[in-house]
């Protein structure tokens, strides 16, 4: 067959596809065409695709392989796209997914642990019996801010002294940016061979336990403890499941196993993805808890209850919470 | 451009084509977006986000603590997931679209949202130490052109096919080439009915007389001819 007749036959399919494609192309509340005609479509296709492999073997003519290289281009991603039902996946996460995810990379979790928790006691003991030391990781002014903050002379702890309650939102906003940030990016840079998700996890064990020695020393413990043991919970663990997601792109990295690193380096994207999403949305309930309750004015026994509480909720979610659900493990 | 079966060769080594083959059993070629044109289109939304902060912070500055709270969690959404929620929609951030570039999955499906995700995240380890320098070193060291985000989502950059006129053919009567052609020779022909129209009669003159020794023809009279023998290749008799 010589190439004219072949596109004189086949024109009409081709601007059929072509023109289906554009209406696949728009949104669904706006297309033309009907489900019948929508249906067509992965038939059409597979033809045009069979065109395209003739034209190319047959020797036709280059602008004529192109043409039928674009359709063949354009269809693909309509014929194979995702499409999700955000809802439903979004529970499925929140009751099944997570916890389970966290679970299956318990290993990651207990080193992530002990590279934040290790610093953090060290630290913490260190500070409580030296009051120099907390200067080498934090700067002046910040201490002096730290203490001025849990100074038990003022009567809203965890926040300055002239801050008034419109601030609340301002602090949750903040706690948003800043601790979903953090745990960002002691996933991301694990990616440098695990060195990146270390130095966040240690610094941040150094930091929190040497505040925590440092105010205890100065007797704030009445003001301090309660204010950060509540949001503690969900703060210190997600970002500890943060570190485990960079360390998990780490390993992959310097021990592929059977793969090349690169599949590795996937496979362990892929399946560190939902420790990370986890961890953000435990640090934006934290940034919740931190704004509107640790901030509040409530008496000290009942600050340390409602924490044992949220502590042993983090707990059972992540031992328990869908074991027995559909598909998992 | 797509030429016959031996030169775009799956495997030829020095090109910023990608290959991968369909389940429909064809290939499907992409055209990988490099370094220089990505950076362009980085450039441009850095510039659209500033402005959206700008406008943002105008508005929200009347709402006192409130405002600034809500100024602070659009600084945080804004920071990670403005390319996100742009590439799940059409594959491309405005920056890329403009560039004419848009993201996606190695197999050439639209970007999941999983990946986009995680090439998203992965940004702030691509950044460093200052504007992208261990992005930059990871695109030269792959053929993708996929900085470390890129590579562990399993994505590529690519540029948008143009969608392109149907190029009809000239009504020169078919004449039956001189002598017997090859199919590359005979692609060569085609070639230049198509894409003759993009160059200046000169252009065309000059490379017509390649062959005069063959065919005894200069000039315009040569360019005539080899119309008429991509004619008669296209058409028959």
């Amino acid at each position: 067959m010589k190439q004219q007749q072949f596109e004189t036959e086949n024109l009409p399919l081709w601007d059929e596809v072509e023109s289906l494609m554009s209406d696949l192309q728009l949104n669904r509340h706006k297309r033309q065409l009907t489900t019948e005609q929508h249906q067509r479509f992965p038939a059409l296709y597979r033809q045009i695709c069979s065109h395209y492999a003739l034209a190319r073997s047959r020797g036709f003519s280059p602008a004529l392989v192109e043409q039928l290289h674009s359709l063949v281009l354009r269809g693909h991603p309509l014929l194979y796209r995702f499409r999700g039902a955000w809802l439903w996946r979004t529970m499925q996460f929140i009751f099944a997914g997570f916890p389970t995810a966290v679970r299956r990379n318990s290993g990651y979790f207990v080193v992530s642990l002990l590279a934040f928790l290790l610093p953090a006691v060290i630290m913490g003991v260190a500070c409580y019996l030296n009051e120099d030391l907390l200067y080498t990781v934090m700067s002046e002014s910040m201490v002096a801010q730290m203490e001025q903050n849990y100074d038990p002379a003022n009567d809203r702890p965890g926040r300055a002294a002239e801050r008034s309650s419109e601030t609340d939102f301002m602090m949750f906003g903040y706690y948003i940016m800043n601790n979903i940030g953090i745990g960002f990016r002691t996933f991301a840079t694990g990616i440098l061979f695990g060195l990146g998700s270390l130095f966040f996890l240690m610094f941040n064990g150094l930091v929190i336990g040497g505040v925590a020695g440092h105010l205890s020393r100065l007797g704030y413990h009445d003001t301090f403890w309660p204010f950060v043991s509540g949001h503690g919970s969900f703060e210190l663990t997600a970002i500890v499941i943060s570190g485990a997601a960079g360390l998990i792109l780490g390993h992959a990295l310097l021990s592929p196993g059977q793969q090349t690193r690169l599949q590795a380096l996937k496979k362990g994207a892929f399946n560190a993805l939902p420790l990370v999403m986890g961890a953000a949305m435990m640090l934006l309930f934290a940034a919740f808890i931190e704004a509107f309750w640790s901030s509040s004015s409530v008496s000290i026994s009942i600050k340390y209850s409602v924490a044992a509480l949220l502590w042993s909720l983090v707990a059972l979610y992540l031992i328990f919470t869908g074991r027995n659900a559909h598909g998992s493990e | 451009m797509v030429f016959g079966m031996k030169e775009g060769t799956p495997d030829s080594p020095l090109d910023t084509l990608r290959w991968y083959e369909i389940p429909e059993g064809v290939m499907l070629q992409f055209r990988l977006a490099g370094p220089v044109v990505r950076a362009c289109a980085w450039a441009i939304d850095a510039l659209l986000r500033s402005v959206i902060y700008i406008v943002l912070a105008v508005v929200l500055s009347l709402f006192g603590g409130l405002g600034g709270g809500v100024m602070l969690i659009g600084l945080f959404l804004i920071e990670w997931f403005y390319p996100v929620v742009f590439e799940l929609h059409n594959g491309a951030t405005p920056g890329k679209r403009a560039m004419g570039i848009l993201v996606i999955q190695e197999n050439g499906t639209p970007v999941t949202p999983s990946a986009s995700v995680i090439r998203n995240l992965l940004r702030s380890a691509d950044f460093l130490p200052f504007l992208y320098a261990v992005g930059l070193i990871a695109m030269l060291s792959n053929r993708g052109f996929q900085r470390l985000g890129d590579l562990a989502a399993g994505t590529l950059v690519v540029y948008r096919d143009q969608i392109k006129e149907r190029v009809t053919p000239s009504n020169a009567p078919p004449l039956k080439p001189p002598l017997n052609l090859s199919e590359d020779e005979q692609l060569v022909l085609l070639s230049f009915a198509e894409r003759g129209g993009e160059l200046s009669e000169e252009r065309r003159q000059e490379l017509a007389n390649l062959i005069s020794q063959q065919t005894g023809l200069e000039g315009a009279e040569a360019v005539a001819a080899m119309t008429a023998y991509a004619n008669w290749i296209l058409k028959g008799r």
